[in-house]
């Protein structure tokens, strides 16, 4: 038999070994030789993580649903993965903002908003109480189960106790004693607890030497190690299948959905956010927790598979409840000591979760709910009082009471009606509200604060009503017909099959729709929302946390002028005068200056003064007490848009410029070369006229001289006489079919030239040229043959303009041939879709380099020889238009001293004039 | 002694209107049709005064006129350059080769019959 103030004082003997530890790590803490600046220390210290659900209700949870009590802890495992990209950064961004908890950093990210401050403490107090109490209950349950030793009862229904006969009553009593000595001793700027760390990292290191304890008596004292359980477990069927997952797409929905919910949890839970960010020392402490932290959950872990299969092997009429194995079993066993044992480990890890969750909420009831409203409260005059710090640590000390008596009533109200991980699982669901605002606020810079509070509201008010009411309801408080038929009666609005939604176990039903309103909300609010100035400027810090160096960043958003003499007061009333003044000392020292008054008041202090009473009273509160001393001058966005986007703007810039300066370069050599092709272009017209030129004068020298020779003297014999007027009429010929030929050309570049398109039959064409060109054969006695097929169809072309290409091409062929043994044939052919013209002659031929020249205009081959050739330099140049005009082509195919043939063909569609006009139109 | 003048022009009309001006002023002419054709007759047989076209087949009249110039014993031979480029850049040009005058055609038959004889006159 164990008398009860046994019990009682080995609790209370316990609870003082924790108090001196930490009333220890807080002198170390203010020696400056701080206790929980050690990784190993910081990993345990999460271990917060592990309450009574842990320590009682995994092997609860195990009894009923085998493995399925893992995802609790494969969560937390995998998200500690995660921890070094994102831990990491809500850790630098608390450190560089002085965040106090989740509600201020929720506030502070979304431009200090006092509403979400207040806001994500209401959602965090609601969801958190129903888990405190799961605490008490545990706690309760065990002490009443241990006073009856070696009987093993089962507590009656709490409710069923009178109030002053009920233990939990005076657990929670006792808790909020303790949780207030610890916590709230004295106001810290950065509200960190060295002391209580110190201490929830001892009380993590017993109850898992508890949890070990008992696995290692149930496993190897009343059964013979772990081969033994399972093999046993093997021939029970009903146990059997408690080591699978059902196969059932429902069960792996509601592992992947709890799995998911632990994984929020670890971050957001406001105790572990507590531990894990506002009482960090160092952000390195982080690698070593990120592995020893999952090492500690796999060892407390690993016996409760079988002590929860042990129990039901032990307690087969299932008339103890699987929740209580871990202390039932050493009891059934006589182990008197153990059983002590566990139910101190139990206690260990029910304060040290309710120590930390109120010290947590506590903070932030106070900061950001209960400050706010009484800073507005003008008749309170708190602006009159010189020391407001002991009103902040009666407020948290009220808080901290009344949590607990909160969680107290809800024990007492709830009762019977959940299993501890049910109720757990509650409180995971509502602070997985805040992983939106917060993932989202450290990773996207275009959350805004009216998206934050309609994703907040949206989850809450789901979470709410699919999982907060049914479970009132299932306690007996609200009537159980909302459930079953729905809101109003309306099917679809059945809480746990909201929008017919059914066949999801109701945590992942809850998790489901909330997450969707939320985010939902969330983004879409944000995205149609312009942010203000404010939390544009916040939103950045907080994003970008890593691009910029702590502190002195948040400084520059403030313009305004400010007093010494105004801000130490005011820091003085929050945190006590004495406080304040070593603080601005610290600062004024560090700063090389050696007292208070030789401080400026400038942009930093001021910032530093703001960070200071964050610290206190929250960063909401803290900017609107700061803004009540300070004259501020507004900052227009553009403005802190500038201020923030400096060094990336300077990037930016950089990038610009490089960019301009290559875009520059570009267009210089696009310049230059325009400049040259336009060069190029204007020697070509100077080349072009002086060559015109040149051709004119040449004949006028000749025409010019001998009018004035015939003029000069007229002695000059008649055959002379003659022979003169003969040159000069030959040159004038000469100078007339010169201009008309320059002109022509003129008109075709232009797009003048007129043009007379019919169906021409190119045997035709061909005859009259011949005919035209006959005499020229006769004189050189040249011979001509042609090949002209009659069946060749006709072609779109302007007749004249064809006429004049084959007598260019046929006096040329003449021109070129030796007299007497020329020979020019004319061949006419159909091919695919055209119509082809070629002239061979068995000339002097063309050199390769001179095949494209004699294209250009004045290109005449032969200007190199003795023999000048006859003929303006034109005629192919005016042809090659001519049939390009009519979408042909016209070339040659020579080789030096073999002759020459002139090829063109003309499309069959005579398309190429229509397409070709058209473009000419537009 | 009559005085000896080359006609160098491929154009054969204005040669043969130039050798028709430069027989009746009484003096001896020969005539070539290209740049090479012009130094084989300065070398067989060195005139007083070229009247030298610049566009000429196989050598222009700036070659021809260079390669006159380089030799110290063509240095007495006066040259007058007959062009229908009429541009400064090649009276410049032609000035600096070492050409005595520049005419640009199509040329007063007086001017030039008084630029030849001022030329002689002075030698």
């Amino acid at each position: 038999m164990l008398q009860g103030w046994v019990i009682a004082s080995v609790s209370f003997a316990y609870l003082g070994v924790l108090f001196a530890i930490a009333y220890y790590g807080d002198k170390r803490a203010d020696a400056g030789r701080s206790l929980i600046d050690n990784p190993t220390i910081y990993a345990l210290s999460l271990a917060v993580y592990c309450t009574t659900w842990t320590f009682y209700g995994s092997v609860g949870r195990a009894a009923s649903t085998g493995i399925g009590f893992l995802p609790i802890y494969l969560g937390p495992t995998l998200m500690a993965g995660l921890w070094w990209f994102v831990m990491l950064k809500i850790i630098r961004i608390s450190k560089a903002n002085r965040i106090t908890s989740i509600a201020d950093f929720v506030s502070s990210r979304y431009g200090k908003s006092q509403l979400l401050g207040g806001l994500v403490t209401v959602i965090a107090v609601i969801g958190i109480i129903p888990y405190i109490s799961l605490q008490l209950k545990a706690v309760s349950n065990s002490f009443t189960i241990l006073l009856h030793y070696p009987e093993i009862v089962m507590p009656a229904k709490a409710a069923a106790q009178p109030l002053l006969q009920d233990s939990a009553l005076y657990i929670a009593m006792i808790l909020a004693a303790f949780t207030i000595l610890f916590g709230t001793r004295h106001l810290d700027a950065t509200e960190r607890h060295e002391g209580m760390v110190a201490a929830i990292a001892f009380e993590s290191v017993v109850k898992l030497l508890a949890f070990l304890a008992v696995g290692i008596f149930v496993t190897y004292g009343i059964f013979s190690g772990f081969g033994d359980i399972f093999s046993r477990v093997e021939s029970v069927p009903k146990l059997k299948s408690l080591m699978t997952v059902a196969d059932t797409g429902a069960s792996y929905g509601s592992w992947w959905s709890l799995t998911f919910l632990s994984m929020l949890s670890i971050m957001f839970l406001p105790r572990q956010f507590q531990i894990a960010v506002v009482e960090n020392v160092n952000e390195r402490h982080l690698a070593r927790a990120i592995w020893l932290f999952p090492l500690y959950l796999l060892i407390i872990n690993i016996f409760v598979l079988p002590i929860a299969v042990g129990g039901l092997m032990h307690f087969p009429d299932g008339s103890v409840d699987a929740d209580t194995f871990v202390l039932t079993l050493p009891m059934a066993e006589r182990q008197e000591a153990l059983a002590l044992f566990v139910f101190i480990g139990g206690l260990s890890a029910a304060t040290g979760m309710v120590i930390v969750e109120t010290i947590a909420l506590s903070t932030m009831v106070c900061n950001d709910l209960v400050m706010p409203v009484l800073l507005r409260w003008k008749s309170l005059r708190l602006h009159e009082q010189h020391d407001l710090s002991g009103l902040l640590l009666s407020i948290r000390r009220w808080a901290i009471a009344l949590i607990l008596l909160l969680g107290y009533i809800y024990f007492r109200a709830a009762g019977e009606a959940y299993a501890l991980v049910g109720i757990g699982l509650i409180s995971f669901a509502a602070v997985a509200q805040f992983a939106p605002a917060i993932i989202g606020g450290i990773y996207w810079k275009g959350g805004t604060r009216q998206g934050a509070i309609a994703g907040l509201l949206a989850g809450f008010a789901v979470w709410s009503y699919t999982l907060l009411l049914p479970s009132f309801a299932k306690s007996g408080w609200l009537s159980i017909d909302f459930i079953r038929e729905g809101l109003f009666g309306i099917a679809l609005l059945k809480p746990q099959q909201f929008f017919g939604l059914a066949g999801l176990d109701e945590i992942s039903h809850c998790l489901f729709w909330s997450m969707l309103a939320n985010i939902g909300c969330y983004v879409a609010i944000s995205l149609r929302v312009q942010p203000s100035v404010v939390e544009t400027g916040q939103g950045t810090l907080f994003v970008d946390v890593f691009k910029r160096t702590a502190g002195a960043e948040g400084s520059r958003f403030w313009r305004g002028s400010a007093q010494v003499q105004e801000l130490l007061p005011l820091i003085g009333r929050f945190l006590g005068p004495d406080r304040a003044r070593a603080s601005f000392l610290a600062y004024a020292r560090q700063r090389g200056l050696s007292s208070i008054d030789a401080l400026e008041a400038n942009p930093d202090l001021v910032h530093f003064a703001e960070n200071l009473l964050a610290g206190a009273i929250g960063g909401a509160s803290a900017r609107v007490m700061v803004a009540s001393v300070v004259k501020e001058e507004p900052l227009g966005i553009d403005e802190v848009m500038n201020i923030l986007d400096e060094a990336s703007q300077v990037r930016a810039y950089s990038r610009q410029l490089e960019q301009k300066s290559h875009e520059l370069e570009a267009a210089t050599a696009e310049l230059r070369a325009a400049n040259e092709r336009l060069k190029e272009l204007d020697r070509l017209k100077d080349d072009f006229m002086s060559t015109v030129t040149h051709e004119l004068r040449t004949p006028l020298t000749s025409i010019r001289a001998f009018s004035e020779i015939l003029l000069e003297d007229p002695k000059i014999d008649l055959e002379e006489r003659k022979k003169f007027l003969a040159i000069i009429v030959k040159e004038v010929e000469r100078l007339t079919r010169l201009i008309n030929q320059v002109l022509d050309l003129a008109k075709i570049e232009s797009g003048n030239a007129e043009w007379h398109t019919a169906n021409i039959d190119l045997h035709e064409v061909i005859e009259e040229s011949v005919a035209a060109t006959s005499s020229l054969f006769s004189d050189k006695r040249i011979g001509l043959d042609m090949a002209l097929p009659g069946n060749v169809p006709k072609v779109r072309a302007d007749r004249d303009r064809l006429i004049q290409v084959m007598l260019n091409l046929l006096s040329n062929a003449v021109k070129f041939c030796e007299a007497e043994r020329g020979r020019v044939t004319v061949t006419l052919s159909a091919e695919e879709g055209e119509v082809r013209v070629d002239v061979k002659d068995n000339g002097s031929g063309i050199g390769e380099a001179d095949q494209n020249t004699i294209f250009e205009k004045f290109r005449q081959v032969g200007d190199t020889m003795t023999a000048k050739p006859q003929g303006t330099g034109l005629g192919l140049p005016i042809s090659r238009q001519i049939v390009e005009h009519f979408g042909g082509r016209l070339w040659v195919s020579s080789e030096l001293g073999k002759g020459a043939t002139f090829s063109f063909t003309l499309p069959l569609n005579g398309n190429g004039a229509e397409r070709r006009e058209e473009r000419a139109e537009k | 002694m009559t005085k000896r003048i080359l006609i160098v022009d491929d154009e054969p009309n204005i040669v043969v209107s130039l050798e028709f001006l430069m027989k009746r002023e009484g003096f001896e002419v020969a005539v070539a049709g290209d740049g090479e054709a012009a130094l084989r007759e300065v070398e067989a047989k060195k005139p007083d005064l070229m009247l030298l076209d610049i566009m000429l087949p196989k050598k222009n009249g700036f070659e021809v006129c260079q390669t006159i110039r380089a030799n110290p014993e063509w240095r007495a031979i006066k040259i007058v350059m007959l062009t229908a480029k009429g541009r400064d850049t090649e009276v410049a040009k032609g000035t600096a080769l070492g050409a005595d005058a520049y005419m640009t055609k199509p040329f007063s038959t007086k001017d030039l019959i008084a630029q030849v004889r001022q030329l002689l006159e002075n030698s």
